[in-house]
């Protein structure tokens, strides 16, 4: 008896949060859906069904197509660079050195910055401004005598967007190693001692014991760097503004939505953007529940 | 096993409410919608007394600096002219309007809409809030207040729809002017009266190219692109054709076009290699610092340049013309205030915007403004040496719109115009794809069909 009345006392209590939830993610996930498949164009509402022309539309624009380079790109430098640049500090950190405490929060700082702030500096730092007017990074280059590293960053033709992950890895490389040092204390020294017993060297020690048993960790990072990289928008605005040659499919919703008032094409991106983030994310969802029923 | 029931019990509830508000919102704004179009009162008006007693809420996002200033002076003139009405000033901070616009469409869709409100003369408006049917054509205000007479008579189509005039403009930029600066000109042996054509225009930056300036002509972000763009097609279609443009007349497919793009394409090879990474302040100072000889921008650089300790009369800290080509021609921009179909308080709405089209209005808005007065008869006293130079043109030329600035296109129209042009700046030579592109925008959202 007592049990019910808890469960309900419980369900009373998470259900503000149910409701708001419910209305605000979910309902307006099945609205911007509905959304997606009509024809509004202009300020008023119009829901007259057009079945997936919107989606046809898209894929057939050139600015899509750049979209769709442009976040593979990005995730892909972004996720390589924040995962292996945090794995490598973790490593670092983990060998017991003095001060690990003060290295650990210098590394994770730059997470607490907003990507707005970063994007401001970041586009001081990567002026690709040359001559005369030589500054940041380039002018660093200039003094130090490393003319060869002078370069047009994120105004290089075709891989100006690669050049923008480099803000991106800078501020979440701490955060990728916070999560693999807590994966690497988590391992119990009597599997490296044992390893060692049997001859290992070092290195095989890391290849065939420790990153086997940080493949949970990889897989947290990636997806959560992978979802983030999906929805990247306000970084790349604050470092280069809205451009074709750096947009992605957030930055078109926006355009496409609040300049052209596109309403039904905007909110098909909106979906897109979501379920390129489910995909990534529901394989996980179900892979953790599997791990929590086996234990 | 309670958990897993209630588990259950929450995603059916979560999925209900879900369907109920997704059925809800459509049917809530369709009731909306017809609000709109039935609330619809046009007609004949006398003039608003001047001891009316009522109140107007003005909606804009003139929120600091001089446009504010200006707003301010032209609300001083409102009381005098009507001391029983109070004005309620609903300014929106932030983005250049677009917070502004978002909160208005919020407030239209509500039909909550202020009395009268900001917006870019011409089709940005009338594609927006003429379509949606929310203001209410002028003409009676135009005809009882002779403004027909004292504002060109080119200037008419441009903010009108099907013979209806939307908008009182308050104050008028020109968009096709060219900065430059005169010392690196006269050090190149470059007579800037000399720039009076396209061909002129491109030798010269050869010249200077060639005497070690790599990019003598200063751009910045894409919107300065897409800036740079409409003036060359000024120039190359010359003001007829231009406005054809934009009313289906001229063939975005012909031979016109495709010389404009290539005329285009010539001259953004003269410019900086940075400009995605700078805004339109970075690009003017350009000029100013030496770094490049020309900057075309609108002739808010001028305040730009004012700000920076510069001064329009000594002839040597910079110079303008009109973009080569272009002479004869007045490119346009205006901001403009509207009547709301269902305004609160119609009449004190039909007083304000009488101030906006009077001499005293625009004559206290715009010297603090930094642009000229749409109306021809503006004291010139009150100006400085490029505004009075800038109301002489505007008097005499003839006066096309500005695309950039919402004049000749409506946003749907100007935004696929934005994705052509973004694509093409990524590889200036496929001239061929970009007009295709720019026929596919003009028949998606334009008049060619």
């Amino acid at each position: 008896m007592r049990s019910k009345k808890e469960a309900w006392l419980s369900f009373l209590l998470v259900l503000p949060t149910i409701l708001a939830i419910g209305i605000f993610v979910y309902g307006f996930i099945l609205w911007t859906m509905r959304v997606s498949i009509s024809q509004w164009t202009g300020l008023l509402p119009d829901y007259t069904f057009v079945g997936f022309e919107n989606y046809i539309y898209l894929f057939s624009t050139a600015r899509f197509q750049i979209d769709i380079t442009n976040t593979l790109i990005f995730t892909a430098v972004f996720m390589t660079g924040a995962i292996g640049l945090g794995f490598f500090l973790a490593v670092l950190l983990d060998q017991g050195l003095k001060g690990e405490a003060f290295f650990r929060s210098l590394f994770l700082f730059p997470m607490a910055i907003s990507y707005i702030v970063t994007g401001v500096v970041w586009r001081w730092l990567m002026n690709p401004a040359q001559g005369d007017r030589i500054s940041g990074f380039n002018l660093l280059f200039h003094n130090l005598g490393l003319d060869f590293l002078i370069n047009r960053w994120h105004t290089t033709p075709g891989w100006g967007i690669a050049f923008i992950a480099i803000p991106a890895i800078w501020q979440l490389s701490g955060y990728t190693m916070a999560l693999y040092l807590a994966g690497l204390r988590a391992i119990p020294d009597q599997l490296r001692e044992a390893a060692r017993v049997d001859g290992a060297t070092e290195w095989q020690i890391m290849r065939y014991v420790i990153l086997p048993l940080l493949k949970p960790v990889t897989l947290s990072a990636v997806i959560i760097i992978g979802h983030m990289s999906l929805k990247v928008f306000d970084l790349i605005v604050a470092v280069a503004g809205k451009q074709l040659a750096l947009d992605v499919p957030a930055i078109n919703m926006w355009q496409t939505t609040f300049d052209g008032y596109y309403f039904g094409v905007g909110a098909a991106i909106g979906v897109l953007l979501l379920l390129s983030v489910a995909l990534l994310i529901i394989p996980y969802i179900i892979y953790t529940q599997k791990g929590e029923a086996n234990q | 096993m309670p958990s897993k029931k209630l588990s259950w019990l929450i995603l059916a509830l979560v999925l209900v409410f879900s369907m109920v508000l997704a059925a809800c919102g459509p049917a809530a704004t369709e009731e909306t919608t017809t609000e709109v179009t039935t609330g619809e009162t046009t007609g004949e008006e006398a003039v608003v007394p001047a001891d009316y007693t009522g109140t107007v809420e003005v909606f804009s996002w003139w929120t600091g600096g001089g446009e504010a200033a200006g707003l301010e002076a032209m609300i001083a003139v409102f009381n005098t002219a009507y001391p029983n009405i109070e004005f309620v000033n609903s300014a929106v901070a932030g983005g250049a309007g677009t917070n502004a616009r978002a909160v208005l469409a919020t407030r239209l869709q509500a039909s909550d809409p202020p009395d009268s409100w900001q917006g870019h003369a011409g089709q940005e408006l009338i594609g927006t809030y003429v379509a949606a049917g929310q203001i209410e054509p002028l003409n009676f205000l135009y005809e009882q207040n002779g403004w027909l007479d004292v504002m060109p008579a080119t200037l008419i189509p441009l903010i009108s729809l099907d013979g209806n005039i939307y908008s009182v403009p308050v104050n008028i930029h020109r968009a096709n002017v060219m900065w430059y600066n005169p010392t690196v000109l006269s050090d190149a042996g470059i007579d800037p009266a000399s720039l009076t054509t396209i061909d002129a225009f491109i030798a010269a930056l050869q010249t200077l190219r060639d005497g070690g300036m790599e990019s003598p002509l200063a751009m910045g972000e894409q919107w300065t692109a897409m800036h740079l763009m409409e003036t060359v097609f000024l120039a190359t279609l010359g003001p007829d054709a231009y406005n054809g443009l934009w009313d289906g007349t001229t063939d975005w497919a012909g031979a016109e076009v495709t010389a404009a793009i290539e005329n285009y394409a010539t001259i953004l090879g003269y410019v900086n290699s940075d400009a995605s990474a700078l805004t339109w302040q970075d690009a003017s100072q350009l000029v100013t610092n030496g770094d490049a000889a020309f900057n075309v921008m609108g002739d808010w650089a001028e305040g730009y340049f004012k700000e920076l300790g510069l001064s329009p009369d000594n002839g040597t800290d910079f110079g303008w013309m009109p973009v080569p080509g272009t002479q004869g021609s007045f490119q346009f921009l205006s901001d403009s205030f509207v009547l709301a179909v269902g305004a609160p308080d119609r009449d004190a709405a039909i007083a304000w915007l009488t101030t906006c089209g009077s001499r005293e209005g625009q004559d206290a808005f715009n010297p603090v403004k930094g642009s000229i007065p749409a109306r021809s008869d503006g004291d010139v006293s009150l100006y400085d040496t490029y505004l009075q130079s800038a109301m002489a043109d505007w008097a005499a030329d003839t006066i096309v719109g500005s695309l950039t600035h919402g004049v000749v296109a409506n946003d749907s129209w100007k935004t696929l115009i934005n994705d052509a042009l973004g694509v093409y700046l990524t590889d200036t030579t496929a001239v061929e794809a970009f007009q295709t592109s720019l026929v596919t925008a003009c028949q998606s959202a334009g008049p060619c069909q």
